[in-house]
């Protein structure tokens, strides 16, 4: 079923040409609702992978690598063997079959190139690799054993230092996933150099890590030969695909659940390696085993990769852009050419009639990067508008008054007009609440005792993206309905708004309605992540209802004398339990009635979100973040005091959860502006703060007043419901207000993350 | 982790004497440091022994006018003790200072002096480091060395002590009580911490089969003027990247006795009485705090990446003075440096 994005119309009974589906139609839809599963969370009844329990459980632990790269010259378990209650130790070299081909290793997220293979070979690609699994019958006892496995190395010298690497860059080819930079326009560089003003500089983004609370793990069930998966994941059948080609296996002889997720940020959209090593193990052994990393194997699954980002910007005197170019150097591992798209957010935010983007990778000896909270924007836009503020203070201009002088209600890049774009009530809403119109524009001018006070702000952009989603819906007579789909909640809040949606879909109360998921039997769906699942599952559970709903109309109708005779799908509604004409609401029958009248139990309807993305119109998030900082002049210690982050991000289906969503991504951009950066000793190829004490993210302490505003966005062309999505929207643009803050009280420019002390003495 | 045995002694000689008896026996009291340390291989201890039985859990009153703390007593307990709060205010600020609540609702007193250092080296079996494999080298030297010391290195170790409340216990001229095989003796708190010289793998003077059994402090509190600030790369739950316990006495404007001592600088907490004499006698006021904070650092050596520390601990000290001298000690519930 394709839902065309053009169609002016809404679920429940809209019609092309109806008026804009309003408020009162929905008792849940845009409410504060608090989470259904919050309880489940708090009295420890939610599962998490590493939970699950079964007879006969083995327990794996990973040998890891010493060295970054190079090759496996021996390996020594007769120690580890000989420990009682050690079951086996798995190498390369015992490992059972695994599938050849690189295509058995993608997934439907992989960047191009050749997939990461654990215990495939002697081959070591990055330090912490592992190259044997122990299994005990005991947790403890497997990594025991595993420190005393013996790895005799060959090693070969390494490089991860992206700075020092970063004259070896090329440039990016084609690859379908790293959506390449958009086509130039203009001459870029001869506007830039006829500019009367001009700003470029290099910004530097060091690598950070995602650092879920919940560690990744896999319990493998083993049943005569099939086997079901508890595993951390973004993706159940993403997955599910990964384990069946990977081991040759029957796909209905494998299952991958994963009910609840603590945190994945994006590191759980690739199926990681600890799921191949925990099945492989159980396919060994035949009996069913757990693998959980711990916190240092956890930097060996992706990260957001470090970046060094030129941007040059040309203007006018009166402020208006000539020239923007944008050149992003970033670092990839030796086999996956994984790149974002850093760039293009400069030429597409601010109108600019010259616009340049280059993308360059750089190979290290390191895993693979991945997608982390904003992929590609928060580090691109990060640079853009700290470029912005510079340029601004150029001209001696209110950061704020540049950024409307560029404004622009066309997406520059594709010359496409937006879906809806309420950037302009942004900044007013945001200015407004933040008191921006008091800032004196001099830095180090504004003064509390010791105290430098900064005032900074930024633009935020992220793309409204959907997804093909599958959902199930079943009403069944005894007024509940229940609503599958393989899709997860990684603790954005999914089931809650999916509760929500299908209860004012199908008028029943939030307690009648139960949401199963995170299940690779259930409807398909792509992995969950880039902000796209709200807006997918509302599309596919609003076309399910509105299927029930013309189902439970061609009962009524078969009624004798039925008050709802002759009447068109979209003249009817399902409230309060009853089907009921939209005009008038004395013509309504039980929903009971109906069905026990038609002999039907239940009332099931799957629907994909099948959507068509045409070109014509650009689809995206923004916000104008605020940020206030306190600096110590003396000492250089930077706390941010306030942040007011204006969000337009079309329909708000649950305000709660998603002011925590957008909360989180200021806290997140906290961290990225003051405190989060992997340390990498390049001698020995490997991170030294693999652990959440000394990989630095805010604590309470460093976190003090969080705004978040949505403002009002109506979208009548993007989905039927007018939702965008708000999981990665929140940290873009957050750490580069910290910094213009960071500027305006101290007169200093930091432009390499994180702005640690040191740099401000 | 390993396997390893276990005994919980319940009186002090029969822990020495489990001690003295089993060759890499490690005693346990809180466990806060020496558990990571095993699950990171770094320590591997034939067997544990549980000290938590042992009578060393009272904070008492000396006849010479001090307090008497014994070596098992909570940092939690000790930080919010009315005695410490009202006499010695400078060694609960120093604490609070410190790791998280349930941390020091577990670590001891004892364990709080026995912390190993958090270089990230150390605590890597991956990486040479000469205090945790002697003549293996160390890496800290020309390696990521943020957080390590610009005082009293060695070519052979730069790493830090990362103690706070040893920062304030050293200020205040603090003793160890030790027991061991040979008897009790009494450790002055500055020669409890060594420096790294060629022996890094040794942090203190305590002999194998030695258990701390409590600190005394002298009657001297400094409750009226003092203050422990802690400069940290965020404002809670991290290492100090400098911290200044400092105390003084006052005679109206004229510093009569000044005690200065520095944490996360050196592989000891760091005091120099040659700094703190620099203060005694003269008038307080910014030049003269400077000077005291000149000499301190008058041998100061930074690294690559920690050579910042020498002119944030100048800056730190003279901060730390101004609040001692004017009685507005650092709140650690506030976080902002006052």
């Amino acid at each position: 079923m394709a839902t065309d994005p053009n169609r002016r119309s809404a679920f429940q009974g809209g019609a092309a040409g109806d008026e804009h589906m309003s408020a009162s139609m929905f008792n849940y839809i845009g409410t504060p609702a608090s989470r259904v599963d919050g309880r489940a969370k708090v009295i420890g009844a939610a599962k998490y992978a590493g939970e699950f329990k079964f007879p006969h459980l083995a327990y794996a632990s990973i040998v890891e690598s010493e060295i970054a790269r190079g090759r496996v010259a021996g390996i020594d378990a007769s120690k580890a063997l000989a420990i009682d209650g050690v079951i086996d130790v798995l190498t390369h070299e015992n490992r059972p079959k695994m599938a050849d081909s690189d295509q058995a290793y993608m997934d439907e997220v992989a960047p191009g190139g050749s997939p990461f293979r654990p215990l495939y070979d002697d081959k070591i690609k990055f330090s912490r690799q592992p190259l044997a699994l122990v299994v005990a019958e005991d947790e403890d006892i497997a990594r025991f054993a595993a420190s005393l496995v013996r790895i005799e190395y060959a090693p070969e010298p390494s490089a991860t230092d992206l700075k020092e690497r970063f004259g070896a860059a090329f440039s990016l080819a084609d690859d379908a996933f790293a959506l390449t930079p958009a086509k130039p326009r203009g001459d870029a560089q001869s506007a830039f150099d006829a500019a009367p003003v001009r700003h470029a500089a290099d910004y530097y983004i060091p690598i950070e890590h995602h650092n879920p609370i919940e560690l990744y793990a896999s319990t493998v069930s083993w049943d005569d030969g099939k086997i079901t998966v508890f595993d951390k994941t973004q993706g159940v059948q993403n997955v599910q695909r990964q384990v069946v080609g990977v081991f040759e296996m029957n796909p209905e002889d494998v299952r991958v659940i994963s009910p609840f997720v603590g945190g994945a940020f994006g590191s759980g959209l690739r199926p990681q390696y600890q799921v191949l090593l925990a099945v492989m193990a159980a396919k060994h052994l035949r009996r069913s085993v757990r693998l959980v990393l711990t916190r240092a194997e956890m930097y060996t699954l992706n990260y957001r990769p470090g970046t060094i980002e030129r941007v040059s910007l040309g203007a006018k005197g009166d402020g208006t852009l000539v020239s923007t170019m944008h050149e992003a150097i970033a670092m990839t591992s030796q086999d996956e050419d994984f790149a974002r798209k850093d760039t293009i957010w400069s030429g597409a935010l601010y109108r600019s009639p010259n616009a340049k983007y280059t993308h360059k990778l750089t190979r290290l000896d390191l895993p693979t990067p991945g997608d982390m909270r904003a992929p590609g924007a928060a580090s691109g836009v990060y640079a853009l508008e700290c470029a912005m503020d510079e340029l601004a203070v150029s001209l001696k201009m209110d950061p704020l008054e540049l950024r409307l002088i560029n404004y622009s209600d066309r997406d520059q890049n594709a010359d496409i007009p937006y879906t809806s774009k309420a950037l302009r009530a942004c900044y007013r809403q945001g200015a407004e609440a933040f008191g921006w119109s008091r800032r004196n524009p001099e830095p180090r001018s504004m003064r509390d005792g010791k105290q430098l006070v900064g005032w900074g702000m930024a633009t935020g952009v992220w793309e409204a993206l959907q997804a093909k989603f599958a959902v199930k819906v079943t009403l069944a007579a005894n007024g509940t309905a229940e609503v599958s789909s393989g899709t997860s909640d990684i603790g954005t809040g999914t089931y809650t708004i999916m509760t929500q949606l299908a209860a004012d879909m199908l008028g029943l109360p939030l307690e009648a309605v139960s949401v199963t998921l995170g299940d690779s039997t259930l409807p398909q769906t792509m992995v969950e992540g880039g902000s796209w699942t709200a807006a997918s599952v509302s599309i596919a559970i609003g076309e399910a209802c509105d299927a029930i709903r013309s189902e439970l109309l061609a009962l009524a109708q078969k009624m004798p004398g039925s008050p709802v005779a002759g009447m068109p799908p979209e003249q009817v509604v399902l409230r309060g339990g009853n089907i009921v004409s939209k005009q008038d609401a004395s013509r309504a029958v039980p929903i009971a009635e109906v069905m026990r009248h038609g002999h039907v139990d239940r009332i099931a309807q799957e629907k994909s979100s099948d959507f068509i993305h045409d070109e014509k119109y650009a689809r995206n998030t923004h916000t104008a973040v605020f940020a206030e900082v306190r600096v110590d002049e003396e000492l250089g210690i930077v706390r941010v005091t306030r942040v007011v982050n204006a969000v337009a991000a079309g329909r708000i289906i649950n305000a709660k959860t998603a002011r925590s969503q957008v909360m989180g991504g200021v806290i997140w951009g906290i961290g990225m502006a003051l405190h989060e950066a992997t340390h990498i000793d390049h001698r020995y190829g490997r991170i030294m703060n693999a652990n959440i004490a000394e990989y630095l993210v805010p604590v309470n302490a460093d976190v003090q007043s969080v705004e978040v505003i949505f403002v009002d966005e109506p979208d009548e062309i993007i989905n039927p419901l007018g939702i965008k999505g708000v999981g990665e929207i929140g940290i873009v643009g957050v750490a580069a207000a910290i910094a213009n803050a960071v500027y305006h009280a101290t007169g200093k420019r930091v432009r390499d993350l994180p702005i640690t002390l040191d740099k401000l003495l | 982790m390993i396997n390893f045995g276990y005994a919980r002694p319940t009186d002090v000689a029969e822990a020495i004497r489990l001690l003295a008896g089993s060759p890499g026996a490690k005693l346990i009291a809180g466990g806060t440091n020496l558990v990571d340390l095993m699950k990171y291989n770094v320590e591997r201890p034939s067997r544990l022994i549980d000290i938590t039985g042992l009578p060393m859990d009272k904070v008492e009153e000396t006849a010479a006018g001090g307090l008497r703390i014994g070596a098992l007593v909570p940092n939690s307990d000790l930080a919010y003790h009315p005695l410490i709060v009202e006499r010695y205010p400078i060694v609960a600020s120093a604490i609070l200072a410190g790791a998280s609540a349930q941390l020091r609702n577990m670590a001891s007193t004892g364990g709080n002096l026995l912390q190993r250092t958090r270089c990230a080296y150390f605590y890597d079996t991956a990486t040479p480091c000469n205090k945790r494999a002697p003549g293996s080298g160390c890496s800290a030297i020309e390696g990521l060395n943020r957080m390590n010391a610009i005082l009293g290195t060695s070519n052979s170790c730069i790493a830090v002590h990362p103690s706070d409340m040893c920062v304030a216990l050293i200020a205040l001229d603090a003793t160890v009580h030790v027991a061991g095989p040979q008897g009790a003796r009494a450790i002055p708190f500055s020669e409890f911490h060594r420096l790294p010289g060629d022996t890094p793998e040794r942090d203190t003077n305590l002999d194998p089969n030695e258990i701390i059994t409590a600190i005394e402090l002298p009657p001297k509190g400094f409750p009226g003027n003092y203050t422990y600030i802690k400069i940290r790369d965020r404002m809670s739950y991290a290492f100090a990247l400098v911290s200044v316990a400092a105390a003084i006495e006052l005679d109206g404007d004229i510093i009569v006795e000044a005690r200065l001592a520095l944490g996360g600088v050196a592989h000891k907490p760091w005091r120099d009485t040659a700094a703190e004499a620099e203060l005694s006698g003269q008038k307080q006021g910014h030049e003269v705090f400077r000077r005291a904070a000149e000499v301190l650092l008058r041998h100061a050596n930074g690294f690559q990446h920690n050579a910042f520390k020498i002119e944030l601990a100048r800056r730190c000290i003279v901060r730390a003075l101004r609040q001692a001298a004017a009685g507005t000690p650092q709140l650690q519930s506030d976080k902002t440096i006052q």
